[in-house]
């Protein structure tokens, strides 16, 4: 695939995580100007507001594609960065090499993500 | 009088670079080839250089003057504004002695975007019945990117080329915007998929050191952000007009004649 697909996966990937990031932002840790807005939340750290997202199919399928925005866009980053470094023989094995720290974070997330639902949203 | 200090460097013989340097009488007008020159003819025959035309056009010249990639035919010493000149190979190329450098991977990353007309038509190529025919505003599109003189000096500039050695460069981009944007070439998909890759287009950080050097004002940033624009949403490009040769034309008093047209008309042919 030519590299231009790439990049502008990486800032379609880029646009979801400014909408997504700015959703966990918001709702994670700005509660202060949430209350100050009049939509009073729960601690979102606490237990039983972990456990009702743990729990929500949308919250699960929100935090895998934030899980995969962020590995594409940060790996893709890296990749490129530090392609302009490493010598030409290197590069083959750079480019697996982020596939597989790309493949092994995401399933480790999503496991996570997947195993707390079934358990309940612990 | 100007004090030039000069980058020796034999690799056959010296372990590492050295400045040397050599005083030369400066009149107005002296560029710093004329220079370099009277240092080779006068005080030291040992130094190498290289140059051809004398007139900014072949790009044999080009060297590290006071910090900035130049050419040496181009640069009046005057215009430097100080008495004491520091010339140096070209960055980013490897030293075969002196000031002169290996453009090797210059032209070899050139060949890579096929800097020729690939006519759509191979067949009226090799046996041509008619001319091309092309607007001002057609030729507008490529004419700035046409005058590179593959002096190499913007590769000598870009900091990406630096780190990056695979990085194909901003002269084979522009060269490639070049001939993508000639209504008589059909190569455009060929070329791309020469550029469109991990050295290619995307390694540019848009620095603008190569149009701030070129000689020529060609504009190689401008060509790679375009060709990038070209790359994600595609291209539409007109298809130059086969035409007659003009023929039978009256010539204007005090107008000179056109050369014979380049294609001959077939015997009977009016
Ligand atoms: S684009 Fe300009 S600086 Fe680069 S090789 Fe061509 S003439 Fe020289
Ligand atoms: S000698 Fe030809 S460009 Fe300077």
């Amino acid at each position: 695939m030519r590299e231009s697909r790439y990049w502008i996966l990486s800032l379609v990937a880029a646009a979801c995580l400014v909408v997504l990031l700015g959703t966990h932002l918001f709702l994670m840790h700005l509660d202060t100007l949430l209350a100050y807005l009049g939509m009073a939340n729960p601690d979102p750290l606490d237990y039983s507001a972990v456990m009702a997202r743990g729990r929500s199919g949308g919250w699960v399928g929100a935090y895998i594609l934030l899980l995969a925005f962020s590995l594409y866009h940060g790996l893709y980053g890296l990749r490129s960065v530090l392609s302009e470094v490493v010598s030409p023989p290197g590069q083959r094995m750079l480019t697996w090499a982020v596939i597989a720290v790309g493949f092994i974070a995401f399933t480790w997330g999503t496991y996570v993500v997947i195993k707390s639902s079934l358990m309940g949203g612990v | 009088m100007a004090v030039f200090k000069i980058q020796r460097y034999d690799p056959e013989k010296d372990g590492r670079p050295y400045f040397q340097t050599y005083e030369v009488p400066v009149e107005q007008g002296m560029s710093i080839l004329d220079c370099l020159f009277y240092i080779k003819e006068r005080l030291d025959a040992t130094l190498s250089f290289r140059a051809s035309c004398r007139m900014g056009i072949c790009g044999s010249c080009a060297m590290y003057i006071n910090g900035l990639p130049r050419l040496a035919c181009e640069t009046q010493v005057t215009s430097l504004a100080t008495d004491t000149i520091e010339v140096r190979p070209l960055p980013n190329y490897e030293v075969i002695k002196d000031l002169v450098v290996d453009l090797a991977p210059l032209f070899e990353k050139h060949q890579r975007v096929r800097p020729w007309i690939i006519p759509y038509d191979p067949v009226e190529l090799d046996r041509p019945t008619k001319e091309y025919h092309q607007s001002p505003a057609e030729l507008e599109r490529y004419l700035q990117f046409a005058y590179c003189l593959k002096c190499g000096l913007c590769l000598a500039a870009c900091p990406t080329v630096a780190t990056d050695q695979e990085f194909i460069g901003p002269q084979a981009l522009a060269q490639a915007f070049r001939y993508n944007s000639d209504t008589r070439d059909g190569g455009d998909t060929e070329r791309m998929a020469a550029v469109d890759t991990l050295h290619g287009l995307w390694r540019c950080h848009m620095a603008g050191a190569c149009a701030e050097v070129c000689p020529k004002g060609v504009d190689p940033a401008l060509a790679i952000q375009l060709m990038k624009r070209e790359a994600v949403f595609g291209k539409k490009k007109g298809r130059a007009r086969l035409a007659d040769p003009p023929h039978a034309v009256k010539l204007l008093p005090g107008i000179l004649k056109a050369p014979e047209p380049t294609v001959k008309r077939s015997e009977g042919e009016i």
